[in-house]
């Protein structure tokens, strides 16, 4: 611990001191009484004092309720304080006031680095520099959950192709509401082209959707990286089935390419952000594997903060993802223009983790 | 705060830590020691917050229901989007919203004196506070909501498999030291109580509050021998005693004083005028020089069996 007795805070505040405090006590008593601690205290209560005036007022109002000058003056006497404490402890033995100035201390530590005030511009870095930035950092953890996500679609593909009976085994009823090998091909075409009933309609699916399937899958995909990551690496994987067995059985009916346009409108931004969502999952599953030269739960809080913030991209993208789904698959019903939306969404995330935020530090 | 209050608050802080007790290094190296937020309380402040968002939730849905029932407006299936969006938000981002304006306080965490602080001692960042309140979703509102839609659909086992899962995340600050939710542990912060203390009368002034009005002589004159009698914890001990201000403070102190008397070898005290309170605030203040000195040339006699 390194014990700074005077810092440049404490030098900066001598006009408000009573130098003359300790000369005072020795006027009035007997120089036995005039003990180094007590004498100590004199000269720089004061400062505490005011230091804990401006902390009682911001608990209460926050820290909008002090002025310029006082938050200017907040973090001197914070150190001013510490100093103090410093010394204290070295050579005070009263318990009440290494109580309080351990107790003011922390107060003022809370209130100074207890966090960003201005939630806005918290956002905005966050969305100009943190989130892609994050990206980046993490491109081996996305590429292999893609991986995990494209080897399902592949293998589910192939599978299915080979024998529509293996649909069953890769998507449940629950999911594929009818649509299934039995099921003609009108049936499955119709609600590729469905421009729904309305806006009412439209939002309803919107809003529903932050419910359903894959914004779960995604948030599941990232909590369940804290079991190990095993969980979220099959989460991807049989999610990837599910699609490719889809795929195949549209592809069965030549209706592959619809059924892709369809997908895809918003499938670029969907499918992305689970896949964030299992690479932040990834993340902290090998935080807790392998914990390098931190303690488990070291390493699993620096991981965890990193994951976060991906998955916060992630759900991020999810709100585009079913506006996508709402509005432009029911207002979009050509398949070439939907690959053209596709395209573009493609190309603008990409932009945007790979180029946004470089140039910051 | 009354007497008895800080009387608690010094013979805590004298006998040992308790098992909440942690320590922190600020940026600027000092270390500081924390009280981790009782289990108890943080359930009641996460209860607190829980009512809020629930109140403002139902309140939204009884709007639209007034709205519905007014009939003004064509579709409802959009207002219904609205709120059902409305609540999504709300209950994802009310706790990110008042920890990231408040420092790292909700209402319900106000309301117990608590707060969140970065484990490691630096500054809590916006990222730790997202993180640790994402992981909120995970833990508790969508197991809710499995299990509100599972019950609707009667599967048992759906049931079962959720409730256990809300057990484990609930459960979770039971099972670790530090009382570290799993939001906790991937953020990288804990919650801890912040309780104020009051700054009371330094004792070695005598009866003055001003150091100018502080005696000018000693009745008492105390030998080193005597002085030495005890240690640090006996004069923090000695301090606590002092600070009392129950109503049977005075028959502790007489009490304590005999006993001092006898330990270090000076007679009993004339029963007529046992003048207890000059006697011990004149050892209390002695005894504070002679150790504190002894800790200017590094010598820290912890208590009377220390032999040093």
């Amino acid at each position: 611990m390194a014990t700074v007795h005077t810092p440049a805070g404490e030098r900066n505040l001598p006009k408000e001191m009573p130098a003359k405090a300790a000369g005072e006590i020795h006027a009035g008593g007997s120089p036995i009484f005039t003990l180094k601690s007590t004498a100590f205290r004199a000269e720089r209560e004061p400062a505490w004092r005011r230091l804990e005036a401006l902390i009682t007022r911001a608990e209460k109002g926050g820290l909008t309720s002090l002025d310029a000058r006082e938050l200017l003056r907040l973090p001197i006497l914070y150190r001013a304080v510490l100093s103090s404490l410093s010394v204290a402890r070295a050579i005070s033995l009263d318990r009440n006031l290494l109580t309080y100035l351990e107790s003011l201390s922390s107060r003022a530590y809370f209130l100074i680095y207890g966090g960003r005030s201005n939630a806005l511009s918290a956002i905005g870095k966050f969305l100009a520099e943190t989130l892609p930035a994050a990206v980046r950092a993490a491109r081996w953890y996305i590429a292999l959950s893609a991986l995990c996500m494209v080897l399902g679609a592949v293998l589910g593909y192939v599978l299915t192709i080979g024998n529509l009976d293996w649909f069953y085994t890769f998507v449940g009823d629950g999911m594929a509401q009818g649509r299934n090998p039995t099921a003609d091909t009108e049936t499955l075409r119709a609600p590729l082209f469905s421009d729904g009933r309305g806006l009412g309609e439209r939002l309803s699916a919107f809003a529903s959707f932050l419910f359903t399937h894959n914004a779960r899958i995604g948030i599941m995909a990232f909590a369940l990286g804290f079991a190990l990551g095993a969980p979220t690496v099959l989460l991807l994987f049989f999610n990837g089935l599910t699609l490719g067995a889809f795929i195949a059985l549209y592809d069965s009916r030549g209706l592959g390419a619809d059924l892709m346009g369809w997908l895809l409108i918003h499938g670029v931004t969907e499918l992305g952000a689970i896949v964030l969502c299992g690479a932040a999952g990834l993340m902290i599953g090998r935080a807790v594997i392998f914990p390098g030269e931190y303690t488990r739960l070291q390493n699993l809080a620096r991981a965890g903060r990193r994951a976060a913030v991906i998955v916060i991209g992630a759900v991020l993208m999810l709100f585009v993802a079913a506006l996508l789904e709402g509005f432009g698959r029911q207002l979009i019903l050509v398949t070439e223009q939907r690959f053209l939306v596709a395209g573009v969404t493609a190309v603008l995330w990409a932009l945007y983790f790979v180029r946004a935020g470089r140039g910051a530090s | 705060m009354t007497g008895s209050d800080s009387m608690m608050q010094t013979a805590q802080s004298i006998g040992p830590r308790s098992r909440l007790s942690r320590r922190i290094e600020t940026p600027e190296g000092v270390i500081l020691p924390i009280e981790l937020g009782q289990r108890g309380e943080r359930a009641v402040a996460f209860i607190l917050d829980f009512l809020i968002v629930m109140g403002i939730i139902i309140a939204l849905y009884l709007l639209l229901i007034v709205v519905i029932l007014g009939g003004k407006f064509g579709g409802i299936g959009w207002l219904f989007a609205l709120v059902m969006l409305a609540s999504f938000f709300i209950r994802s981002f009310y706790f990110a919203f008042f920890e990231l304006r408040w420092q790292g306080r909700t209402p319900g965490k106000r309301t117990m004196g608590l707060r969140v602080i970065d484990r490691a001692g630096g500054p809590l960042t916006p990222q730790a506070v997202l993180a640790r309140n994402l992981m909120r979703e995970v833990e508790v509102f969508l197991p809710i909501t499995v299990l509100i839609s599972g019950t609707f659909k009667g599967e048992i086992w759906e049931t079962l498999a959720t409730i256990g899962w809300l057990a484990v995340f609930m459960f979770m600050p039971l099972f670790n030291r530090d009382a570290l939710r799993v939001g906790d542990m991937i953020a990288g912060t804990w919650v801890v109580s912040a309780p104020k203390a009051l700054l009371l009368r330094d004792l070695a002034h005598g009866e003055a509050t001003d150091a100018a009005e502080a005696p000018a002589s000693t009745y008492y004159n105390f030998t080193t021998k005597q002085l030495d009698a005890y240690g640090i914890y006996e004069l923090q001990t000695l301090e606590g005693v002092l600070r009392d201000q129950r109503p049977t403070a005075g028959e502790v102190r007489a009490e304590v004083a005999k006993r001092i008397r006898n330990k270090i070898g000076m007679p009993p005290a004339d029963p007529a005028n046992p003048d207890t309170e000059r006697f011990l605030a004149e050892f209390y203040t002695a005894m504070r020089a002679r150790l504190e000195r002894r800790m200017l040339f590094g010598i820290r006699r912890r208590d009377k069996h220390d032999k040093r």
